[in-house]
């Protein structure tokens, strides 16, 4: 009887979670481990503005949305897991904040037809949707980051980065690798040198690298980094006196958590972002007082308005923006996926759309269809200023250059659509 | 009472030398493949399959390997994570090259793979024991997980350095790729991990198996009373990654459908699949399964009680999960050095005399 007792419970706890009413948005964040710092606040900010539509607005059309959690720690089997318990409750969208599980999900969300939005982050060339007809990676991708930050360069050199040496120090992951291609091809474009500086994950021990750096001194470095490498390698630029108004991280590598523990030494230190950073915004207004005042914040709020923070509530504004639309689209407020994804490819932000929601110049605008799931890919460079520590935009957004990328976009799908036999669909 | 070897008469040497000499203990074995074969297929959702038992399944080979050659033959290691890495990107070549072959040969082939490599990095094995071993099977770790990363050859020149199983079949049924379904994939596992550990069994209690328990328990001995050191410590090396390579191709090919080297094959999954063997039991098969079954299903339950029962927030029922497994693990230590496969058999033992112990 125990024993039965005792196999009654285990199979009830074993078992997923029952399905939901609402329109649910799992969270598949991560609050341990390595990239835990930064994962948390991302999460956080994700978390708090779907609590915001639902106390200030109701949910989005009436419906309220659920975001239950699954922590995956960064690791693919976990999140294969945290997919698989949460898929069962009627998920219409995942945004797993990493690109290993990204590349996990891709052909599962494609059978289960359930969107993958991967802003920033994911499988590049899932921007063309003709291929990729579940996942969306707006406003922009890793090439397009490669691309904004090569121009960002050629602006300071003025105009001609020949004979120039950049150095990429990047995680050495499918992450990290993202970029590679993009930049050879840039690099035989502009005639510069690229030098490949991986950093095993997750990223502590980067001494010989730095070395490198210091042997060669390239006249600019970047980087592809997360989690605690980025704090590690903006630390060891500091110990070699590297300029860091030279060092540039892409979008994952410019956080509070990486310059913070620095301290002064990370003054001028530059990153790509997307999106903008601070409280100066009028949305704030609402969250502070349905969200923050009433203690309904994730974790208390104790991150609002960081750079991650910012960039996860980014990633809920677009979603919630996409539902809107598909509610629009099909009649109903109670929407299944299919109906999300036409409503993400059907999908337009523009400036005044983002100042409507209290959002002004927050990020690009973006503008989606059938073979275009990334938006317009433009981004801008931020900088940190040490002494009042807080980020600074320091140029609009700019365009990547698209010549270069959507040859690179079309071999890439054209790869992948050849390996899983998809014949592209618009 | 029930539970007793009187009265089930042996007739044969052949019949008293069986695996489970208890009548009991034979109907529960039968029952057990029954249910796993024709019950459980009919009623696995995906949820149960991909986050259970099918990884449940798959660590366990990779356990029945290692402790084929760490509890058996008493070779250290601490390189399953690399050679797991070979099964994974031998099986990953072999299903984008020939992908009219059926899969189930590519698995194979993909432990053979693995069997070579191993047996190349078991030869140090020859001159150095202990520590220095297990320090040596460490350099197999990175050296493999460093060229799969290095060389763009093994993940075909993907941008990424990912690799992505196809879809293929057998007998028409989906057993890679996204398609799969949940039944396919597990019953794929089971008939590996039945048939694995079966061949497990057979090979630990003939010859082979006491050659290398003979080297395990003394080499100098055992090469005195006639085993050559050379073949059985590198058949032990081969067999454990015939099995561990499996186990590999299966995590990547069955399970993950993706994978990158150095996330998933790190020196995490080494410690990982060594920590099975040791609360499982060394030198047991059962104790593969039980150590395996420890450290794949009691996160997930405990994850499963305390976020999605209680309702208790993520982050800190991840750190509570880490710390009750490591007390549970440290607990069974204490209490047993030898293993769960020991508590087992104590229990056995005591079920033998029960109701009258004395």
């Amino acid at each position: 009887m125990k024993l039965k007792l005792a196999t009654v419970a285990l199979g009830a706890i074993l078992a997923a979670a029952p399905a939901m009413a609402d329109l649910v948005v799992p969270n598949l964040s991560y609050r341990t481990g390595p990239y835990g710092a930064n994962g948390t606040q991302y999460a956080d900010g994700f978390n708090d503005y779907f609590t915001l539509l639902n106390e200030r607005d109701g949910g989005i059309g009436g419906e309220k949305i659920q975001t239950p959690e699954c922590e995956t720690a960064y690791n693919t089997e976990k999140g294969v897991e945290c997919y698989e318990a949460t898929k069962g409750s009627g998920a219409l969208v995942y945004n797993p904040l990493s690109t290993g599980i990204t590349y996990q999900l891709i052909p599962k969300v494609s059978a289960d037809k359930i969107v993958l939005y991967t802003p920033g982050y994911g499988r590049t060339s899932a921007k063309n949707g003709s291929v990729f007809e579940w996942v969306f990676n707006a406003p922009a991708n890793y090439w397009d980051g490669a691309s904004v930050a090569v121009k960002y360069l050629l602006d300071q050199s003025g105009g001609d980065l020949k004979g120039k040496k950049v150095a990429l120090v990047y995680h050495n992951s499918a992450y990290g690798k993202e970029p590679i291609r993009t930049l050879q091809d840039l690099s035989k474009k502009h005639g510069f040198t690229l030098t490949e500086l991986p950093i095993d994950p997750p990223g502590q021990e980067q001494k010989s690298q730095w070395l490198q750096i210091r042997r060669d001194k390239p006249d600019y470095v970047l980087m592809w980094g997360w989690g605690v490498m980025n704090q590690t390698a903006i630390q060891e630029a500091a110990n070699i006196r590297f300029p860091m108004e030279n060092f540039i991280g892409v979008w994952w590598s410019g956080s509070e958590v990486d310059v913070l523990p620095v301290g002064a030494a990370a003054h001028g230190y530059k990153s790509l972002t997307f999106n903008g950073v601070g409280t100066d915004y009028p949305v704030y207004a609402d969250m502070k007082k349905f969200v923050i005042e009433p203690g309904k914040a994730s974790q208390g709020g104790q991150f609002v308005g960081s750079a991650l923070y910012s960039r996860g509530m980014y990633a809920a504004v677009v979603i919630a923006e996409a539902i809107k639309k598909a509610q629009e689209l099909a009649g109903t407020p109670a929407i299944n996926a299919t109906q999300l994804r036409d409503g993400f490819e059907a999908l337009g932000i523009t400036p005044a759309r983002l100042t409507e929601i209290g959002l002004p110049d927050f990020g690009p605008e973006i503008k989606m269809s059938c073979d275009n799931h990334g938006g317009s890919g433009m981004a801008r460079i931020q900088q940190w200023d040490a002494n009042a520590k807080k980020w600074s935009l320091i140029t609009e957004f700019t365009e990547p250059d698209q010549e270069v990328l959507n040859p690179l976009i079309a071999a890439d799908s054209e790869a992948f659509a050849k390996e899983f036999n998809i014949t592209p669909r618009c | 009472m029930i539970y007793r070897e009187a009265g089930d008469f042996k007739t044969s040497y052949r019949d008293d030398g069986q695996t489970f000499p208890i009548r009991l203990d034979r109907w529960g074995y039968y029952a057990l493949l029954g249910v796993a074969f024709l019950v459980v297929p009919f009623v696995i959702d995906s949820y149960w399959a991909n986050a259970v038992l099918v990884p449940f399944l798959i660590y366990a080979i990779a356990a029945i390997g290692l402790n084929i050659l760490t509890g058996y033959a008493g070779q250290v290691s601490l390189g399953t994570g690399g050679f797991m890495a070979v099964g994974a990107y031998s099986v990953y070549k072999l299903m984008t090259a020939f992908p009219g072959v059926p899969i189930f040969v590519h698995i194979l082939l993909a432990g053979a793979i693995t069997a070579v490599v191993g047996m190349l990095f078991g030869l140090p094995s020859l001159r150095i024991k202990g520590f220095y071993l297990a320090v040596a099977t460490l350099a197999a770790q990175f050296f493999l997980v460093w060229l799969f990363n290095k060389v763009p050859w093994f993940y075909n020149y993907s941008a990424s350095g990912q690799i992505n199983a196809p879809e293929r079949t057998v007998f028409g049924w989906a057993v890679t790729g996204p398609a799969t379904s949940a039944p396919a994939k597990y019953l794929t596992c089971l008939v590996f991990a039945v048939v694995l550990a079966w061949i497990a069994r057979n090979l630990t209690r003939g010859m082979v198996g006491r050659k290398w328990m003979a080297i395990r328990d003394m080499d100098i001995a055992a090469e005195i009373i006639g085993v050559n050191p050379l073949t059985a410590k590198l058949s032990a090396f081969a067999v454990s990654s015939f099995f561990v390579g499996i186990a590999g191709a299966l995590l990547f090919s069955v399970y993950l459908g993706a994978a990158e080297a150095s996330e998933a094959f790190g020196i995490n999954k080494s410690f990982l699949v060594l920590f099975m063997i040791i609360i499982g039991g060394l030198g047991s098969i059962f104790g593969s399964f039980a150590g395996a079954a420890f450290l794949v299903l009691l996160p997930v339950l405990l994850k499963n009680l305390l976020v999605v029962r209680l309702g208790w927030p993520t982050d800190l029922a991840a750190h509570l999960e880490l710390m009750i497994v490591g007390g549970l693990i440290i607990f069974f230590l204490i209490v047993e050095p030898h293993g769960l496969a020991r508590l087992w058999r104590l229990t056995k033992e005591k079920l033998r005399l029960w109701p009258f112990p004395h």
